[in-house]
């Protein structure tokens, strides 16, 4: 019984990691067929870190990431310690609370760009301007941090959830001991709430990364990578090299190396926030 | 409980997955696929759809209606990998030609021999616009059919205008429309010099922008398919668009396209605007404008060189030869085309909302030469002066007038065109972002195999 369902889940999930693999060693090029598809070694690896733009690109990946997942850390935990406590309404601030997560991210990504970020009728700038302050082109004079705005906002009750589940399993006790010991809130959250979440955040950041690195939708709609490159990020870029230049043998080699990239950033931030957690629970 | 929940949710996945079949198998009509854009038109052709339905209860449609650039993508994609989902497809000028060399596009001219039957009656192929149907051609054989053609050309505010006592000439200079911007250019009473499109894409900015480079007697290659993005007349060029944009554009420009700028237009905002001749039927339609009546309507700005300076664009249907249904799409493809379909959308939504700039007929029916007075002689003049082959002062190895005609063009242009956009954000220069251009072309057109 197990066998074959097993010989399928790996054809189906291994079976395009191969074919990328095999694809990203051609030259293959939709648009021409002209030019018969034929191996070309590690080339487009090379091309890679040799176009002009993959250090911008490896840049913007960096910082979007680095900062959707940080700030929507800090703002998680924020609403997390609010929500956790008890208050009338409380289901119901969650569930509001939770309502970015839930709306599609092309969705969301139109609403702020038209919406919150248009220069001429946009709220941001029309409360700006009544205020007598300037007109500001956010998507176009501060892109990368626009995108980052938004993401953040989408993913900040993904982090929430996670952490106030962490909040939820903390003992009273622990908490009414610390209180006993005569902790202020800023004690009690470092030497008991802080160390005890240290799993829940690791989860979060790792998981929150691993979807972030990934956005699309966003992107696409709001600034398709543009002005110049200022956010086109590794993914983005795999969608501009296939769908745009239509160099499928490219295309692939830029998506092997985006799995790389993820997994080393993803090593990299466990790494950081396991040393963070072990000095925490050591004081 | 559960079990029973689970029951009915079971019953109603098979159904979901039977009942098409049995009804299919019932009548067995044959289903063709058609993938258009999603635009006004293209609402109006569904909504007609049904009479064509009703004529034909062999053929069923089915449509797949996209926004512009996911429809390109998909398309491509579908095309060349010769994956066959689609027995129609709505392409453009630019693709038609290398589509149909690469042998993916079925030749209409074959198929309407091969297929009398099932060519609309009175279709005359003869009565396209020529310049929209060489568009349209490779090697002498139509590829697609013509939906809708279009130039651009030049939309005035007259009571801004007068209010100012300016006069707009018939053929005006970009140096006077920079002028008459300056004049009318007033921020605080949101009212602002001209439109013009920003918005990243290389159908987007790229093709105004374009018919400027043209006009100030820059080119893309030269004839050994050298780069020629920092040469000094492309970067005079841009650096006059940029900066009219920047001065007297409506703000926020780097992400506007087509669509915004006929809202800035259309509400009164902006005193000027160049784009798609189309969009004149949209200024006249009391629905969607607050400026009907209001409008001028002249000949694109033109500057050193009177080459190039208005664009030749058209929207077509084509027939993949992946399709297993050529004689029924062509059924479909000849009727959505034809004078008949003209005249039923002028009957059933008026006669300025036509598709206009594919059909010789439709400039001599009085009926809408009536609704479209103001601005069909000019449409049709701006088409039929429209030469993709001679688009430039000099010699050049490729065709278009807003494009340059070989596949790499959707890559490289695309990339230019986003270091368009941020010099009109302002967060580049324009040399800057030529001199990135240029590397940008000059590493696809070697990767093309191009250049050495």
């Amino acid at each position: 019984m197990l066998r074959p369902a097993i010989i399928y889940l790996i054809v189906l999930t291994q079976a395009p990691v191969i074919l990328t693999l095999y694809y990203s060693t051609t030259n293959w090029n939709f648009l021409r067929p002209d030019r018969k598809v034929r191996f070309i070694g590690v080339q487009n690896y090379i091309d890679f870190f040799t176009a002009y733009d993959t250090g911008r690109i490896m840049l913007n990946t960096l910082i979007f990431s680095v900062a959707v997942v940080a700030l929507s850390l800090v703002f998680g935990m924020c609403l997390a310690l609010l929500l956790s406590r008890e208050f009338r309404g409380r289901n119901f601030a969650r569930t509001l609370m939770i309502t970015p997560f839930l709306i599609m991210p092309t969705v969301s990504a139109v609403m702020w760009k038209n919406m919150l970020f248009n220069p001429a009728f946009g709220l941001i700038s029309s409360t700006l301007a009544a205020l007598g302050g300037p007109r500001i082109d956010w998507m176009n004079q501060h892109a990368l941090a626009s995108v980052i705005v938004i993401v953040t906002w989408e993913w900040t009750p993904f982090m929430m959830l996670i952490l106030l589940s962490g909040l939820q399993s903390l003992q009273k006790e622990h908490l009414e001991a610390a209180q006993i010991d005569g902790a202020g809130p800023v004690a009690t959250f470092r030497s008991v709430i802080l160390p005890h979440l240290s799993r829940y955040i690791e989860i979060g950041v790792l998981l929150e990364t691993l979807f972030v690195l990934n956005i699309f939708g966003e992107i696409y709609t709001t600034t398709t990578g543009g002005p110049a490159n200022y956010t086109t990020t590794l993914t983005f870029n795999i969608y501009l090299e296939a769908f745009k230049r239509w160099n499928v043998g490219r295309a692939s080699a830029f998506a092997v190396i985006a799995v790389i990239f993820a997994n080393v950033i993803t090593l990299l931030f466990l790494r950081i926030i396991r040393r963070q957690g072990g000095t925490g629970e050591a004081a | 409980m559960k079990r029973r929940l689970f029951l009915l949710v079971t019953l109603f996945i098979v159904a979901a997955f039977t009942v098409p079949v049995m009804t299919a198998a019932a009548q067995a009509p044959t289903t063709i696929t058609i993938a258009v854009v999603n635009n006004p038109d293209q609402r109006k052709l569904l909504e007609l759809s049904d009479q064509f339905q009703a004529a034909h209860p062999d053929i069923k449609l089915s449509f797949v209606m996209l926004p512009e650039n996911e429809l390109r993508d998909r398309v491509t994609t579908d095309i060349t990998t010769k994956a066959g989902s689609f027995d129609i497809v709505q392409i453009g000028t630019y693709e038609t030609p290398f589509f149909g060399k690469n042998g993916w596009l079925a030749s209409i001219d074959d198929l309407m021999t091969q297929y009398p039957d099932n060519v609309q009656p009175n279709y005359n192929v003869d009565d396209l616009i020529k310049g929209i149907r060489l568009g349209l051609s490779y090697d002498g054989k139509l590829y697609a059919a013509p939906f809708y053609g279009e130039s651009s050309m030049l939309f005035y505010n007259k009571k801004m205008f007068a209010a100012a006592g300016l006069k707009m000439p018939a053929e005006p200079t970009w140096d006077q429309v920079r002028e008459f911007a300056r004049k009318l250019h007033h921020p605080e009473k949101k009212q602002y010099g001209i439109a013009l499109r920003g918005l990243p894409g290389w159908g987007e900015v790229m093709a105004p922008l374009d018919t400027v480079i043209n006009t100030w007697g820059g080119k893309w290659f030269d004839m050994n398919w050298q780069p020629q993005l920092t040469s000094p007349e492309f970067e005079a060029a841009v650096s006059f668009y940029v900066k009219l944009l920047q001065d007297y554009g409506v703000p926020g420009a780097a992400n506007n396209g087509f669509s915004e700028s006929l809202t800035m237009m259309a509400q009164g905002q902006a005193a000027m605007w160049v784009d798609a001749t189309v969009a004149a039927g949209f200024l006249e339609d009391p629905k969607q404008s607050k400026v009907v009546g209001n409008v001028g309507f002249v000949m694109a700005p033109y500057e050193k060189v009177k080459k190039g300076y208005h664009w030749l664009w058209s929207w077509a249907y084509a027939i993949p030869t992946t399709s297993q249904h050529q004689a029924a799409a062509l059924q479909f493809l000849t009727w959505c085309t034809s004078k008949d379909y003209i005249d039923l959308v002028g009957k059933t939504y008026g006669w300025a909302t036509v598709p206009p700039g594919t059909r010789v007929s439709t400039y001599k029916n009085p009926l809408y030469i009536k609704a479209a007075k103001a601005f069909a002689d000019i449409t049709l003049k701006s088409i039929e002066t429209a030469d993709p082959t001679d688009a430039t002062r000099d010699q050049v190895p490729y065709t278009g007038v807003q494009f340059v005609g070989i596949p790499e063009f959707q890559g490289f242009g695309t990339d230019v065109s986003k270091q368009i956009s941020a010099a009109i954000a302002g967060t580049k220069t324009v040399e800057d972002a030529l001199a990135t251009s240029q590397d940008i072309v000059t590493q696809a057109m070697k990767d093309a195999g191009y250049l050495k």
